[in-house]
């Protein structure tokens, strides 16, 4: 499908016009995305939707994010989420002392008699306002759009739930003050669950929704040679091989991608060649974060882990 | 060759097509998201069955448990006109299992309710022994007037500060508010502010044994659960079988009889045999560890049998009582005189539980909302 039929490119980085070339882009950025992500990324930029990404910790939903905004050369901006998060912490505040500052110096100079209602029109400007995230990603201006991830939207509670849909669907704000802030184009939004709650329907229904999945064998071989590539193809492969069986055997936390990187990363740096016993019990910290994991993987299978 | 490629405008009805079809099988594919596919698939090459497969997967599924469906549906649909003669089409693949009266309270004593409004009210002293009456020795029709009493029950987790703050007379200093106030006296903080944390009810998550021992309870149990969810307050529903099936969604819509045939239609296994330990240990894996149970109220509603490994259970229990604030585990069996618990899941899961309650019947199943509610249940025992 040519540009000339589409007419609009969406956010899409130049030179993109296919999901398949979209998927070398974010592979000459570091990251290995599977043809579903790849398709749901590059249809997200094309039709400017924000995209919703679920999956286990650690395989690289942020990191979506962070590739997207070194492809298009633009702001990451970042906003994570918590319980109890609201308007002044997610979009703008008025900087209350700067204001109660400039009212003392227009008193102390004397000038404040003199014109009260300009000074107060004062206080309402700019210079007194904290852009929080979801405002600076709104006010951007030139360029391409900026990367706005907004992460871990489950631990937030409904009532921003409900603010952040309002965001998401017209991509402006209004300051009272001030006036309605409009996105020029709105901006590459990424959102991001642990599913530690369903996150309410409507908001869902306004993303593209994609599922991270962990990576199998050879893909996260792939991604480990991506990523570390100090590290020697003999002790790749098998970092790769004891993750995958690592996730097969009934730990309460399985590995993620991040943690193949991270153990990977720590065994290069103590030098490892390959894996073995001794190295695999100095450097399971950097894969295995429960004590229970911890003991079950060397109780029974320090030999199949490193075996063949 | 996937069938868009004829011409180009019918597209939007083939996506409409499949909308409907995913909604027949259980998908939320809302006309929203169809809209949102047709629109995909004008981006993509809908000569590529990936293109279509994943255009299809990002805009009309909304959860990792719808993608099983999808894949069912898409394979029908799109791929090839065999799917007709497809041994399993989806009419019958995703019908109601279940024999309509396993959950649903027979139609007739719902009728019968309807126009028998005033024999309610007149036997009023009756209501009174029904509250005591073992739902496994009441009628339909008892049950009909259960589950009136049940829609008006409340089910809200003990109280828990919430980290939002909300203003009130003394607590912390609002400085915003404050300086905000100041601005109307020139800037002199006339009048302080203060703020504090708001108290919000935990969650409550009920898991629910439908396994065949528990026959005689899961109905009125599963009826229990769905007034708890569909009061609005944060309750999340599961039901243990051979599998753990999450129904909160399910039971969510305010009409009892539909929701509880929702559910049914998600639960295949249905008095199916018991693995407790196993299901158990899969809702801390799957749901409760990542943060579902963490300071919440959990509460199992079981008899204890279990035919797995009970150390399985044992140490699934050890980790929910770990996460959670409270677990309440609620045994139908307690009641019977002189019960002992000699259901080896049973004994093995009691050391990991705050309170053991039974739930036979109404009466305990108000207690067992106080319970949840975190109030002192020494009175009501």
């Amino acid at each position: 499908m040519s540009e000339a039929v589409n007419g609009r490119r969406g956010a899409l980085p130049p030179g993109v016009s296919l999901s398949g070339e979209l998927k070398e882009r974010l592979r000459e950025g570091s990251y290995l995305a599977g043809e579903g992500l790849a398709t749901a990324i590059f249809l997200a930029l094309k039709l400017q939707k924000p995209l919703f990404l679920e999956g286990e910790a650690g395989v690289g939903k942020t990191e979506v994010a962070k590739v997207l905004s070194r492809m298009l050369q633009t702001p990451l901006i970042r906003l994570q989420c918590y319980e109890g998060i609201d308007v002044n912490q997610a979009v703008y505040e008025w900087d209350y002392a700067r204001q109660l500052l400039h009212i003392r110096t227009a008193e102390a100079l004397g000038t404040a008699g003199e014109d009260r209602s300009r000074l107060e029109d004062e206080l309402y400007t700019r210079r007194f306002l904290v852009n929080r995230p979801l405002l600076q990603a709104i006010e951007h201006r030139g360029g391409n759009p900026p990367v706005l991830l907004i992460d871990e939207v489950d631990r937030a509670d409904d009532e921003f739930e409900a603010y952040l849909l309002e965001i998401l669907s017209d991509y402006s704000v209004t300051i009272p003050e001030i006036g309605t802030v409009r996105a020029e184009r709105p901006p590459v939004a990424i959102l991001t669950s642990n599913r530690t709650r369903e996150v309410h329907d409507a908001l869902k229904r306004r993303c593209l929704y994609f599922f991270i999945d962990h990576p199998d064998m050879e893909r996260e071989v792939e991604i480990v040679r991506l990523r570390v590539p100090d590290a020697e193809e003999r002790l790749t492969r098998q970092v790769a091989r004891a993750v995958q069986r690592l996730r097969g055997m009934d730990l309460y936390k399985p590995p993620g991608v991040a943690e193949t990187l991270d153990w990977t990363e720590a065994l290069v740096a103590l030098g490892a060649k390959e894996l073995d016993e001794a190295m695999i019990e100095a450097t399971m910290g950097s894969v295995l974060k429960y004590h229970e994991d911890q003991q079950r993987v060397l109780l029974q299978s320090l030999n199949l882990l490193a075996g063949s | 060759m996937a069938p868009g490629t004829e011409t180009a405008p019918p597209m939007l009805r083939m996506a409409v097509a499949f909308g409907r079809l995913l909604r027949r099988v259980g998908l939320a594919a809302g006309p929203d998201r169809v809209v949102g596919f047709a629109g995909a698939l004008e981006e993509l090459d809908v000569g590529n069955r990936d293109d279509v497969y994943w255009a299809g997967r990002v805009t009309l599924c909304s959860r990792p448990e719808d993608f099983e469906m999808y894949e069912r549906a898409f394979k029908v649909f799109w791929e090839g006109k065999e799917g007709l003669k497809v041994p399993d089409p989806p009419g019958s693949t995703y019908a109601i299992r279940l024999s309509p009266d396993s959950v649903q309270p027979p139609k007739k004593s719902a009728e019968k309710n309807e126009k028998g409004d005033e024999a309610v009210r007149l036997r009023y002293s009756p209501v009174d022994v029904l509250r005591k009456k073992d739902f496994a020795d009441c009628t339909p029709e008892e049950f009909a007037e259960l589950y009136r009493l049940m829609a008006d029950m409340r089910l809200s987790g003990a109280m828990k500060r919430s980290r939002r703050l909300e203003p009130a007379h003394r607590g912390r200093h609002d400085q915003r508010r404050t300086l905000r106030g100041a601005m109307r006296t020139g800037g002199e903080p006339m009048r302080h502010r203060y703020r504090r944390a708001r108290n919000r009810p935990r969650r409550v998550v009920l898991l629910c044994d439908v396994s065949g021992s528990m026959a005689s309870y899961s109905r009125a149990l599963l009826r229990f659960m769905h007034a708890g969810v569909a009061s609005g307050e944060p309750v999340e529903a599961f039901v243990l079988g051979t599998r753990l099936t999450r129904v909160t969604r399910e039971l969510a819509t305010r009409n009892p009889d539909r929701a509880l045939r929702e559910a049914s239609k998600s639960i295949e296994d249905w008095s199916g045999g018991t693995r407790l330990g196993d299901t158990v240990k899969e809702f801390v894996d799957v749901w409760g560890q990542r943060g579902m149970a963490r300071g919440a109220v959990v509460v199992l509603l079981s008899d204890g049998w279990d035919r797995g490994d009970v150390e399985v259970l044992a140490d699934a229990m050890r980790r929910i009582h770990r996460l959670a604030h409270r677990v309440i585990w609620v045994n139908p069996l307690k009641a019977a005189p002189g019960y002992q618990p000699l259901a080896r899941g049973m004994a093995a899961a009691l050391p990991h539980v705050d309170v053991f309650l039974s739930g036979h019947n109404f009466e305990s199943l108000q207690e067992l909302a106080y319970a949840v509610a975190g109030a002192s249940t020494e009175r009501y025992q």
